[in-house]
């Protein structure tokens, strides 16, 4: 178990995001909502990021600059060198009849790779302006709303709910759709078991995302809360 | 001899990675199960990261009953870490350890998200030797005002080595709010940061005591591995460096062998003290063959 080590392909902009493409190698993409650690050289601890793209040959991660080690993985430049250890964590469950995306800001993260494997189902993607709404071009099928409306808006009764995006987004979903598959974060130090780090509220005890999520919910009656914070700054 | 610091490996969720040390230590056992600390628990420094993760564990019990035996069954030997808040607890834990195939108890002497316990590190020491034959390791705090004069009162009650060292204070602040990162404020420093003063600690205790030294702290690389032996570690342990890279073991003792090899040692313990010592390398090593073979007979292993 080693992080494999990944060239960039291309660092691309969405909107205020950056798409950051690396080469594949043997990697697998894993099943949608599990995630990668990626590390950039000079960083002591790597980042955790669930797979955007799996383009052949590639994998797609969408980066949001806010701290030192995210805003160093979208200074990189094609031919630059990553560790990539993954895939990591529980992923989505792919067995749903009428599924239905649910997303805020950098939670659109991992949909266009859950979109792609379930066929392209509809979605309801939520963002602060116009320019952050440039990611909803990653996901087909996708309805946009601005601040000050909330996806749960939009949300409508007979759908397999899977949700990704900030915890009060979460929250609030798991109000109206309590079945929902949510896919949480945390901030993690190692993504595999190790730190103790990511700790989350489930089921009224403190226990590891990373060993029993980053997906949780729609398995018997599941609950989490999210610590506050951003997970990869 | 390459082991995880403890609290820096899960070996039942990660056993390639277990299986890839000369020892499994565990993460801190506690008489009563601990949830820890609320989040936000970590936060990467400059050159480090702080972690409040407050001794989460299941236990003494269920990790007796659940845990160890799972441990056991991954190969390498299992050292447990022991923690409490009194040198009975402490004592008891040891003693319930008593019949286990554990192979050494480390007594966490020196945790900085938890309370201290309530007695000096030399008293609790001398409990849990009274309470078990297995091997003994203190871990001490490179914060304490005088590491060695702890370690040579912790040598006298009886410990067989020396975990050197634990985490030390530190803060990290929100850029943005101004706030602590962490939400107990205050969590235990590692990394980079911590490698200087591990390295102080070590060769500190290895001029005091003749004790065996896991040496640890901000240990990334094999040339690290030698600097900790060449202070007096007769052992190295990693900790934060298996959060970024998990196949760290193999590649550190790989490096490791090539270093010691780069300045004239036959295998890595041969450095041992080398910082203590004038003259060539090959004389260190002579020198410290020597002393070495006196602290075997001393310690009857």
């Amino acid at each position: 178990m080693s992080p494999a080590r990944r060239s960039v392909v291309a660092v691309e902009r969405v909107g205020p995001y950056r798409l950051v493409r690396l080469r594949r190698g043997g990697l697998e993409p894993g099943i949608p909502g599990q995630f990668f650690m990626l590390r950039t050289p000079g960083r002591v601890l790597p980042r955790p990021f669930s797979l955007c793209l799996a383009r052949p040959g590639e994998l797609g991660f969408l980066v949001e600059p806010v701290g030192p080690g995210t805003r160093a993985l979208c200074a990189l430049a094609p031919g630059d060198e990553v560790d990539v250890l993954g895939p990591l964590g529980n992923g989505f469950r792919l067995d749903v009849e009428r599924p239905l995306l649910v997303g805020g800001g950098i939670g659109v993260a991992p949909f266009p790779y859950l979109s792609e494997r379930l066929g392209g189902p509809p979605a309801v993607l939520g963002f602060r302006s116009p320019h952050h709404a440039e990611a909803a071009a990653l996901v087909p099928n996708a309805e946009v709303v601005l601040e000050p409306t909330y996806v749960t808006e939009r949300l409508e009764p007979g759908f397999d709910v899977l949700a990704c995006g900030p915890e009060p987004m979460l929250a609030a979903v798991r109000r109206l759709a309590p079945a929902a598959q949510l896919a949480w974060e945390a901030p993690m130090a190692c993504g595999f078991g190790a730190c103790y780090g990511c700790a989350v509220e489930v089921e009224g005890r403190l226990t590891r995302l990373c060993v029993e999520g980053p997906v949780l919910g729609g398995r018997g009656g599941r609950s989490a809360a999210a610590p506050a914070g951003r997970a990869a700054a | 001899m390459i082991l995880n610091a403890s609290g820096c490996l899960d070996a039942l969720v990660a056993p390639a990675v277990a299986r890839s040390l000369d020892a499994v230590v565990t993460k801190t056992v506690t008489p009563l199960p601990r949830e820890g600390n609320a989040p936000v628990r970590i936060a990467e420094t400059e050159a480090g990261m702080l972690n409040s993760i407050g001794l989460a564990n299941p236990g003494i019990d269920r990790f007796l009953a659940e845990t160890l035996p799972q441990l056991l069954e991954l190969g390498p030997p299992v050292w447990v870490s022991v923690g409490g808040f009194s040198a009975d607890e402490y004592a008891r834990s040891c003693a319930r350890l008593e019949g286990t195939g554990a192979a050494a108890i480390e007594l966490n002497l020196s945790c900085p998200n938890v309370a201290a316990p309530g007695d000096e590190a030399a008293a609790i020491v001398a409990a849990a030797r009274a309470a078990t034959a297995k091997p003994l390791y203190a871990k001490l705090s490179p914060a304490l005002p005088d590491v060695a004069a702890v370690a040579t009162a912790a040598a006298e009650a009886g410990a067989d080595g020396l975990s050197l060292v634990n985490t030390i204070r530190g803060l990290a602040l929100d850029p943005a709010t101004l706030r602590p990162r962490l939400a107990t404020a205050v969590g235990g420093l590692s990394g980079p940061s911590l490698r200087p003063v591990a390295l102080a600690a070590v060769y500190a205790c290895f001029r005091a005591t003749e004790l065996p030294i896991v040496g640890m702290g901000g240990v990334e690389t094999g040339r690290h591995a030698l600097e900790l032996i060449a202070a007096g570690a007769s052992a190295v342990a990693l900790g934060t460096v298996l959060f970024a890279d998990p196949g760290a073991p193999g590649r550190i003792r790989s490096e490791l062998a090539a270093e010691a090899a780069a300045h004239g040692f036959a295998a890595p313990q041969g450095a041992r003290g080398a910082a203590h010592r004038s003259g060539s390398a090959l004389v260190a090593a002579e020198a410290n063959a020597g002393r070495e073979a006196s602290r075997r007979l001393r310690l009857k292993v």
